[in-house]
């Protein structure tokens, strides 16, 4: 039988209407146990305001469906009313746990189309930049993992290890989250005064936190009692539903972009694909678990070899002349105006980029007219093609379990409903 | 960093895409856009094309979105491909050869049907049901042709570049039954 | 904390502290008293909805400790809250959940609006977003921010806290009779919106 048959035949999703259920719920037939229950959109281990409509024999769950849309923003729609330099002030408000990969790939997509070439400190910047936000992104599913299933403290610890690199993020780009700091052409400013001794601090008191981790979860048997063998998925399904990221690899299949389709200069690092065996909940906890020590190596690298020169791309097209200028020189002056207002144009054409993001494949398909707004911008959100997976693995488990399959997926509403 | 890229008006300067109608695969034209591979079936022709490419190994499909092209004079198109108002762009991956491959399908404004894909990659279901939020494109044979970002009820199809952007009254209905 | 000897004034407690209980008698205004009892207990609904919900969240754990205002404990069921953090864009589909939430709570409650999405749409002026919360549910501070870090969301907290000792709260609600709703009947007049205050960043607290 082949996968297709399979996942056909196993009838996980509930396909149903609001009325039907309710026109179901109506009908009293003492032979029938199935009911069928609304969880969501808010509640507090949906991760945001994800719903999910489960039917139930007992406690066991049959058919399910997620029903998203509750965080519908629009912004595929705004995105063609600001310029392409404005664009990743948009996008990065979607996966608000990762902010700095959806800049990335808008702006690969940006320069794509421009055909330009970075200078090698832009993307040695970025590369830091984002590992160190997945990194970021991985802690905050730890902690939010952790208290779904009842260990509360790892909520707490996982928040205060994210607090460092947040405060190194603050120091870069300003801002907590949404930075707005990777933008077609390069970055936005160059690494901080000190940065070195800040991220060294920051790799120094990780792996010792990480230990703690190990003991406080890993390897307690409560833990595993809850997760290990829990919603189960193979490398055919996956593949078939359209998972990436850490719930394709828990099944057992190295694919990472960053291996098999390098961009940036990720394919002149050293650094390892975590893969699981079962594609369980634990596997999937265990690979972002052990990602943080691969992206801490890839940061010591970037600290090595992190190379000087500037910053964003010298295409006076695209980058605005440096502020020293702007005071001495008239032209200087009209040409940052004009880029800053009209914003520069873009050759047309189509191009659709893919960077590896905490959560899997997270692509963008940009469309250009020749002028200096998108004519469609398009974000391949990886936690919603993720999402279709949930009712396969929710399927024939414990209503419990449930809430253990949602957190292991990681979903991040933002970036699911856009 | 090139000398000629220096007029901040310059827009002509830019890389020629491939669109000679010579080259074709299954039968679709093939054309290249900065370096990644398009094809360009006709709508009958569509779900035979993914069916093939699925034996031929594109095993994922990755992405899935339409375009509303209203108002663009400046598309790229192969000169055999009659240009309609719609586009459907599927993006499909083979993760064992790693190549992509992207396929355009022309979609016409009076009739916006096309075959659902989602019998071959069961991952399309809810990019299609979002697709035909936004754009109105109506998926055949779609297991679940349901609002998926939208609420149920809602009139329009917001990425259409007919739709306005701006910000609407608020649809807001009290609670029933409180 | 001039507000705690003033209450202890009040309260008729001297220096002795509560060891002077035994042989005093307390006299209170009732109402002072429940005003002071309200806003040392403030209980937050979990009402996350984006990027706002994370820097809440942030809020909550070790670094900016919000269980100083004794608000740690975030309700999941309305039933048991009385403080709604909104906490991120609010869209169509969403106003309406947020709404029922709203008059689930139980009085008195009171609404922070967290985030220029929340507040005003921020830069998402299109159709998907409900442009301000308070077309929904009236607001009683506003934080501003995208997203307002959690030093941001406790000045908000501080705002509400003044507001509730001042009483200033309640005397909007008795003069215009909205917002508390007690009585039988009422309707919603989601329209007719009470003064908002806008609290500024970077200011002193007092």
């Amino acid at each position: 039988m082949t996968t297709l048959d399979h996942l056909r035949n196993r009838d996980a999703v509930l396909r149903m209407s609001e009325l039907e259920a309710e026109q179901r719920a109506a009908v009293v037939d003492p032979d029938d146990e199935r009911m069928i229950i609304n969880m969501g959109p808010q509640h507090p281990s949906t991760h945001g305001v994800l719903r999910v409509t489960m039917e139930l024999q007992g406690e066991t769950v049959l058919r399910s469906k997620p029903i998203i849309g509750y965080l519908h923003t629009g912004m595929e729609k705004t995105a063609e009313d600001l310029t392409f330099l404005q664009g990743p002030t948009n996008v990065t408000r979607m996966d608000y746990a990762a902010p700095l990969f959806t800049e990335l790939t808008f702006s690969l997509a940006v320069e794509a189309l421009l055909e330009i070439e970075l200078p090698e400190r832009a993307t040695w910047i970025r590369m830091l930049m984002c590992e160190l936000n997945r990194m970021s992104s991985h802690l905050l599913f730890l902690a939010t993992n952790g208290m779904d299933l009842g260990a509360v403290g790892m909520m707490i610890y996982g928040w205060r290890e994210r607090e460092e690199i947040l405060r190194f993020f603050e120091k870069v780009t300003g801002l907590r989250m949404n930075h707005n700091y990777i933008r077609p052409g390069g970055v936005a400013a160059d690494l901080s005064d000190g940065w070195r001794e800040d991220i060294q601090d920051i790799l120094n008191v990780l792996p010792k936190r990480l230990e703690q981790f190990d003991v406080l979860m890993t390897g307690q048997p409560i833990w595993r009692e809850r997760t290990q063998g829990i919603g189960v998925i193979t490398t055919d399904e996956a593949l078939a539903l359209g998972a990436t990221g850490p719930i394709l690899r828990s099944t057992g299949y190295a694919w990472d972009l960053r291996r098999a389709m390098p961009y940036l200069a990720y394919d002149e690092v050293d650094f390892d694909i975590v893969v699981g065996t079962y594609g369980d909940t634990f596997d999937r906890y265990a690979i972002r678990l052990n990602e943080i020590r691969e992206s801490m190596r890839i940061v010591e690298q970037c600290l090595e070899r992190m190379p000087e020169g500037p910053y964003r791309v010298q295409d006076r097209k695209v980058t605005p002349p440096p502020r020293a200028r702007i005071d001495e020189s008239m032209e200087a002056l009209i040409h940052h105006f004009k880029i800053f207002t009209e914003g520069f144009k873009v050759p047309p054409g189509e191009v659709y980029t893919a960077v590896e993001s905490p959560r899997g494949e997270l692509g963008c398909y940009l469309v250009s007219d020749g002028g200096p707004k998108p004519q469609r911008m398009h974000i391949r959100a990886p936690s919603f093609a993720n999402l279709q997976t949930l009712p396969h693995m929710m399927h024939g488990g414990f209503l419990a379990d449930a809430i253990a399959v949602i957190s292991s997926i990681d979903p991040i509403m933002g970036e699911v409903d856009r | 960093m090139s000398e000629s890229r220096s007029s901040l008006d310059e827009t002509t300067e830019h890389h020629e895409d491939r669109a000679d109608d010579s080259e074709r695969l299954h039968g679709a034209l093939l054309t290249s856009s900065r370096g990644q591979i398009v094809l360009h079936p006709s709508s009958e022709s569509y779900h035979g094309l993914i069916e093939l490419l699925m034996g031929e190994g594109y095993n994922v499909c990755v992405d899935l979105c339409g375009a509303d092209h209203l108002g663009n004079e400046t598309r790229v198109l192969p000169s055999a491909i009659e240009p309609e108002r719609f586009e459907l762009v599927v993006n499909l991956l083979d993760v064992s050869a790693r190549r992509r491959i992207r396929i355009r399908v022309q979609i016409s404004e009076t009739n916006p049907f096309v075959a659902t894909i989602s019998d071959i990659h069961p991952g399309a279901e809810a990019m299609e049901r979002e697709t035909n939020d936004m754009f109105g494109v109506c998926f055949e044979g779609h297991p679940d042709p349901t609002p998926i970002l939208l609420p149920d009820g809602w009139e329009g199809h917001p990425l259409r570049k007919d739709f306005a952007m701006g910000r609407i009254p608020v649809q807001f209905k009290a609670v029933e039954g409180r | 904390m001039p507000d705690l000897s003033d209450i202890k004034h009040k309260l008729g407690l001297g220096d002795e502290g509560l060891a002077g209980l035994g042989h005093n008698i307390i006299t209170a205004p009732i109402e002072e008293l429940v005003k002071w009892a309200r806003r040392r207990s403030l209980m937050p609904a979990t009402f996350g909805l984006a990027c706002c919900a994370i820097e809440m969240m942030a809020t909550g754990t070790a670094h900016y400790d919000m269980a100083r205002y004794g608000m740690e404990t975030f309700r999941a069921s309305p039933r048991q809250a009385d403080l709604m953090i909104v906490a991120g864009r609010v869209s169509q589909k969403m106003a309406p959940v947020l709404r029922q939430i709203y008059d689930q709570m139980m009085e008195p409650k009171w609404v922070i609006s967290m985030g220029v999405c929340a507040s005003s749409g921020g830069m998402f002026n299109n159709y998907a977003i409900v442009q301000g919360v308070d077309q929904v549910v009236p607001v009683d501070v506003y934080a501003p921010g995208c997203p307002p870090g959690p030093e941001t969301l406790l000045h908000a907290i501080l705002a509400l806290h003044e507001k509730i000792r001042t009483g200033e709260l309640t005397q909007r609600r008795d003069a215009t009779g909205r917002g508390a709703e007690i009585e039988l009947g009422h309707e919603h007049a989601p329209d007719a919106q009470p003064e908002p205050v806008i609290i500024r960043t970077g200011g002193l607290y007092e």
